[in-house]
């Protein structure tokens, strides 16, 4: 044992610091402002320090101690939970390389930075996100290989670190599927504070809107056939029937209502939904889903709630049926819920609505053109901006500003038709979605939130209207954002660029669907596939037992195994001449030695070669045999060589 | 108490090379794999503490990336076991050199390690209390010295020594306990002070046969670990590759020093021994010619290294 601890290798450090800096910048996203800057300039200071021989004044040390704690609780008011136990982590790694003078530090140091980097992981597990973490473990390893006496220089470190990570990969991989995973957590529920994202259960001014920006994947589908036409994707989230005059809303007493039959479904079509986790219950559909998927339930209206809020991400597959005729006859309660508008409000849009009530009389079809057509001449904006409305927001919309997008078309549509006595609801999902060129799927992005509505018409059931397709067809054909934007190529729409964000998508889609969303179940399903019997945990333990055995046999293979090239090279090139030479008939005789086999051949071959054939003859048998230094290499070679230009 | 002992007799008799009392064994010796032992060190222990945290923390909030992360990071870990063992595997320890030394003084020992296959790195090799760094590089050798605490005359074993790693990452450590059956003969210390020969007619302290003037001698030869740095021919060896020493003229008749072991009466065993040792150093370093006799043999007359060597051994060896 070392008597004393001496100062560690500065190389040792430097990589200790690369990666604390690592962690420091996968941090800095989610730390409060007052914190990553200065503790990046703590590193920086530290890390010049150190290369000085400097040491951290400890008074100092201490009092960044006390106060880091106290910083974290006045910003979040408690030390626990997922952001100041960052916070608190990220700080006291900074610290603890402050007061690194030893080897021992220097290894408790980069068992808190690995740590620290795992935790970054619990703020997003994205593709990159993971990737940038476990590059950050390669100074980690360097920095203690630079603490072994005789490590090399600073290339050789790199290279022998990111050998040992490229070799732990596979083993890695094996090691991700067997671990078996919990159904529920050991403690706590994972922290819930992060922002619900996605389509919420009511529409309330500017919640699309909010979304149509948000150009982060929703969902992605894979379709069994071909993808069918941009018209044709709706998928359905929650449907709203209640409106207070100002936000729609399910509504307490649609809670109740029975399953709406699906009549008359038209050829069915089968499709898988990836979602990314919205801690939400609300699970998309292609309208018209005929089943829900395991896991999840209907709702009266036809759309799915899944039982738990996904929080990591879920796949399902369905069958929904493209023309369908849904609930055709419409009971009591259902045409009261249908009919429901905010007493009072809105007069002017009222009025509009009597107006048409009393020229088309009961003429559903007509009163609804009139409603589209008036959207489509009169002068209306999709704008993704629209000015603010009064206390009367629907009069305020359809008469003064004329102006806005999705939700308040829907919004004003459903008003109208409810006010002239047609059954009519709003519908929030998603529409459109793009199509992955590389790979056969569509991605679908908040973004593509939509809202439409759905009017009871007699004889067909519930018809999809979509009024915002009346003001800016665009919407329906090319997207939110390219509508609000009017149409036209944009750089950022190149061809290009296109594909090589297609295959970008498709990475990220391989990786949700690979990595982020193996969960019990999925592991269940993979293992069942191998034999093993995920409900008997003697199956499970066998299986990781046996993985395990064998990972620890190949390794010991491997370190057992010697260089090929060094074993030898000088028997491998005798080898080589005496196939060479038995070629041209001349055979060794069983138990002939080497050198008696080529003294014989040489008597029958030509003085030239024979010569050299003996010149050869006797440097190998100097070299196999006179030798009790470890032979040099440059010798063997050159007897190799030798050997090979020899052409008797 | 006893359970213990039969244990340890028991892991004795199973893993001999697991403690220290593993049969003395002849050189060279190659590190095989039935002699390497591999345990976690503490820091080893902490960080795989450290993992089994963060994987029920990737479980617990179903994180699997932190789960992959975590891991990858157990993989590398636990190649620090290979590593660590691979780091002694296929090592040869070749050859032994000793130097002499006088009992109470630093014996220099060089201990010479091949590596015939692959590189060997991050090795280190506990004597006693000290430890020393090396690393071999493939197909090369290395002599590595150490040191040593000589007590008694007579033949000293090697102590065990421990060779050890832990390469690459410091989480496991990888050792072995070599005791090859090389002694080393210790010599007599010398008596500090004390009277001259008797009947030599050198009263005083023999005359330093003008070894300062440096070219009094009769022709030189090349340098070997053990010679007197005394005799070093500084101004030739300057001129050569190698150290040369310094060859004296064969001292004349009359010089003849007469050692003996009948003559120092009333003293104890071991302080005779002692200042015999004393004399035949003096004689050495003063180019006499001297006879040495012992209970049981008598050496020379003669001169020189080869002698003194003879006579020194003679001394050690006594019982």
């Amino acid at each position: 044992m070392k008597a004393a601890s001496p100062r560690p290798d500065t190389r040792s450090f430097s990589l200790l610091s690369l990666t604390v800096a690592a962690a420091l910048a996968l941090h800095a996203t989610h730390l409060p402002l007052w914190l990553s800057p200065p503790l990046a300039l703590l590193l920086a200071l530290r890390w010049l320090g150190f290369r000085r021989g400097r040491r951290f004044p400890a008074l100092l040390r201490y009092a960044l101690v006390l106060a880091l704690p106290l910083g974290v609780i006045a910003t979040y008011g408690t030390l626990f939970g997922r952001l100041p136990g960052a916070a608190l982590a990220v700080g006291l790694l900074v610290l603890k390389l402050t007061e690194t003078e030893t080897r021992r530090d220097v290894h408790i140091a980069v068992a808190f930075a690995a740590f620290t980097l795992m935790s970054a992981l619990l703020f997003g597990q994205s593709l990159p996100h993971t990737l940038l973490v476990c590059a950050a473990l390669w100074p980690a390893l360097a920095a203690l290989l630079a603490l072994q006496p005789s490590a090399g220089d600073t290339r050789a470190i790199l290279k022998t670190a990111a050998l040992r990570l490229a070799a732990a990969l596979p083993v890695a991989l094996i090691a991700f599927v067997l671990i078996p995973r919990l159904a529920t957590p050991l403690w706590g529920a994972p922290s819930l504070q992060q922002a619900r994202t996605g389509i919420s259960a009511s529409m309330s001014p500017g919640a699309i809107g909010q979304l149509l920006v948000d150009d982060n994947p929703a969902f992605r589908v894979g379709f069994d056939g071909p993808i069918p036409p941009r018209s044709a994707r709706y998928f359905r989230a929650v449907v709203l029937w209640h409106f207070d005059g100002r936000t729609w809303t399910p509504g307490r007493a649609a809670q109740h209502l029975p399953l709406e039959p699906v009549q008359a479904p038209g050829p069915a079509l089968r499709y898988t939904i990836s979602m990314e986790a919205t801690r939400q219950t609300l699970l998309p559909a292609l309208d018209m889903p005929l089943q829900a998927p395991t896991g999840a339930r209907f709702t009266a209206e036809r759309t799915l709630l899944a039982d738990k809020p996904v929080d990591h991400g879920l796949r399902y597959t369905l069958d929904s049926a493209t023309t369908y005729r849904l609930q055709a006859r419409l009971g009591a309660r259902e045409r009261a819920l249908a009919l429901q508008l905010p007493a009072n409000d809105d007069p002017r849009t009222r009025a509009l609505a009597a107006r048409w009530r009393a020229r088309y009389g009961d003429n559903a079809p007509a009163i609804i053109t009139a409603a589209l057509r008036r959207f489509h001449d009169d002068g209306y904006r999709y704008t993704l901006m629209p000015p603010p409305l009064g206390r009367q927001q629907v009069d305020d919309f359809l008469f003064d500003t004329r102006a806005g997008f999705c939700e308040h078309y829907a919004s004003a549509f459903v008003f109208l038709m409810r006010a002239a006595g047609i059954p009519a609801r709003v519908v929030a999902g998603y529409q459109g979605g793009y199509a992955n060129r590389v790979a056969d799927y569509l991605l679908v992005r908040q973004a593509d939130a939509h809202a439409w509505a759905e009017v009871w018409l007699r004889g067909r059931g519930w018809v999809r209207v979509d009024p915002t397709a009346a003001v800016r067809p665009d919407r329906i054909s090319l997207g939110a954002i390219a509508a609000a934007q009017g149409a036209g190529a944009r750089w950022y729409q190149a061809a290009w660029l296109v594909g090589l964000r297609d295959r970008i998508d498709v990475l990220n889609r391989l990786w949700d669907q690979t990595v982020v969303g193996f969960n019990a179940l999925r592991q269940r399903g993979l293992l069942t596939r191998f034999g093993v019997d995920p409900q008997r945990w003697q199956s499970v333990a066998l299986a990781l037992g046996g993985a395990l055995a064998v990972v620890l046999a190949l390794g010991l293979a491997l370190a057992l195994r010697e260089p090929v090239a060094a074993r030898d090279t000088l028997g491998r090139g005798f080898d080589r001449l005496e196939r060479r030479l038995a070629r041209r008939g001349h055979r060794r005789q069983p138990g002939e030695a080497p050198a008696q086999f080529m003294e014989r051949i040489a008597g029958n071959l030509p003085a030239a070669h024979a010569s050299t054939l003996r010149e050869l003859s006797t440097e190998f048998v100097r070299l196999r045999y006179a030798c009790t230094q470890p032979v040099s290499r440059l010798a063997v070679r050159d007897w190799t060589r030798r050997a090979r230009e020899f052409e008797p | 108490m006893s359970l213990l002992a039969s244990l340890r007799a028991r892991v004795t008799r199973r893993h001999p090379s697991l403690l220290r009392q593993r049969p003395r064994e002849a050189l060279p010796i190659e590190l095989g794999q039935r002699r390497i032992y591999v345990l976690p060190t503490a820091f080893g222990i902490g960080f795989g503490a450290m993992l089994m945290v963060m994987l029920l923390g990737a479980l617990n909030y179903n994180n699997n990336a932190a789960l992959l992360l975590t891991c990858l990071l157990g993989a590398a870990c636990a190649q620090s076991m290979y590593g660590a063992f691979r780091a002694l595997h296929g090592l040869r320890l070749e050859a032994i050199r000793a130097d002499h030394a006088e009992a109470g003084q630093a014996l220099r020992v060089e201990l010479r390690f091949t590596a015939p296959r692959r590189a060997h790195a991050g090795l280190c090799l506990h004597v006693g209390a000290a430890a020393h760094d090396f690393s071999v590089a493939a197909g090369a050798a290395l002599n590595l010295p150490i040191s040593l605490h000589s007590e008694r005359r007579g033949w000293m074993e090697l102590p065990a020594l421990k060779l050890g790693s832990t390469w690459p990452f410091g989480l496991f450590r990888a050792w072995s306990w070599l005791r090859p059956d090389t002694r080393v003969l210790v010599y007599p210390a010398r008596e500090a002070v004390g009277p001259p020969p008797a009947g030599t007619g050198a009263e005083s302290t023999p005359a330093p046969r003008s070894h300062e003037l440096g070219e009094d001698y009769a022709g030189l030869r090349a340098y070997q670990p053990g010679d007197s740095p005394r005799r070093i021919a500084w101004k030739a060896s300057a001129r050569n590759a190698t150290l040369l020493l310094r060859l004296h003229e064969p001292p004349d008749a009359q010089a003849l020093w007469h050692l003996q072991w009948s003559a120092l009466r009333g003293l104890d065993h071991e302080t005779r021994i002692m200042r015999l040792a004393r004399w035949v150093d003096q004689a050495h370093r003063g180019g006499q010619r001297w006879q040495l006799d012992l209970p049981a043999q008598s050496l020379g007359p003669d001169a020189g290294g080869a002698h003194y060597h003879a006579c020194m051994s003679a001394l050690a060896l006594l019982p």
